[in-house]
């Protein structure tokens, strides 16, 4: 019988759908008949998903700008040069 | 012949693209590269940002792990994602920061840990359905900030690159060099101690917090 504290150490498996099928029926079975389990279940998904929703905001300009310029710099005359490190960022 | 690559490149699987695009700054492509990089910077930026939670750190680690990935391009073999190949440099620069900044022992990826310790679990209550009603797009980042750059670096560096960057498992312990089980023990602390967290904000008005029976 999966007890809160199985549970719990079989979450991380449990969320990301890698448990075996058996294991999986029981640690179902339990959320299904314990509140707290299940709330924390629920909202352990939902953290991860707002987390996995966040978008990475745009770089800022000038921080782009300095990484081409270093780049460019790197790569020496002749190899490309200043302005043609584009990318679909921007 | 310039607009030969760009034409074949679309025509491609994404990943065979890439690869294209890989070959092509091996022979000396600036642009090629600087097209890869323009791919990723904004999510190499974030990460170094979260592990770093240093702006100007997080700008040089962008620029160092970008140079050093250019420099070192020939020993990229295709075996892994460049993300992910890019990844482990920034990883690796990031922690530099932290270690140059700090010498407390907190920065260490090589704390041991106890495997089997309990994950604590203090706040149970139901959320609110839907928290972005409640929240900006702009409070709701500073609050997902503010919850993950409390975590201490071991956890955080786990739950950024497993559950924000979303490598695998595997990946994530070969970035950073820890155990399979390691990254596993990590992670669901990190994701239980995010959860804490953010049920005290997110919780829907009025819920009760349940009590947690052993």
């Amino acid at each position: 019988m999966v007890t809160c504290k199985d549970f719990l150490r079989e979450l991380n498996d449990f969320l990301d759908e890698t448990t075996d099928p058996v294991l999986r029926a029981e640690l179902e079975k339990h959320i299904n008949e314990c509140p707290n389990c299940w709330v924390i279940c629920d909202t352990t998904r939902k953290t991860i998903q707002v987390y996995k929703g966040m978008e990475a905001q745009a770089l800022p300009d000038p921080i782009h700008q300095r990484l081409m310029n270093a780049l460019a710099k790197k790569a020496g005359p002749g190899k490309g040069g200043s302005g043609c490190c584009g990318g679909d960022a921007h | 012949m310039e607009n030969e690559h760009p034409e074949v490149s679309a025509a491609l699987e994404p990943a065979s693209a890439e690869m294209l695009l890989v070959e092509r700054a091996k022979r000396g492509e600036v642009a090629a590269f600087g097209e890869l990089i323009g791919k990723y910077e904004r999510r190499v930026y974030r990460m170094a940002r979260q592990i770093t939670q240093n702006d100007e750190d997080a700008e040089d680690v962008l620029q160092e792990a970008c140079l050093k990935a250019f420099e070192h391009l020939d020993s990229f073999q295709g075996q892994s994602k460049f993300y992910t190949w890019l990844t482990r440099i920034a990883v690796n620069e990031s922690l530099m920061k932290l270690r140059k900044r700090k010498s407390d022992r907190t920065v260490s990826l090589d704390e041991n840990i106890e495997t089997e310790e309990e994950p604590i679990v203090r706040e149970i209550a139901v959320w609110d359905d839907n928290p972005e009603l409640r929240y900006s797009q702009e409070e709701i980042r500073q609050i997902l900030d503010k919850a993950i750059d409390s975590l201490k670096p071991i956890f955080r560096t786990v739950f950024i690159l497993r559950d924000v960057e979303e490598l695998s498992t595997e990946e994530t312990a070969e970035v950073l060099g820890l155990s399979i089980a390691a990254v596993k023990s990590r992670l669901l602390r990190a994701r239980l101690q995010l959860r804490e967290k953010l049920t005290r904000v997110f919780k829907r008005k009025g819920e009760q917090i349940l009590g947690y029976a052993k």
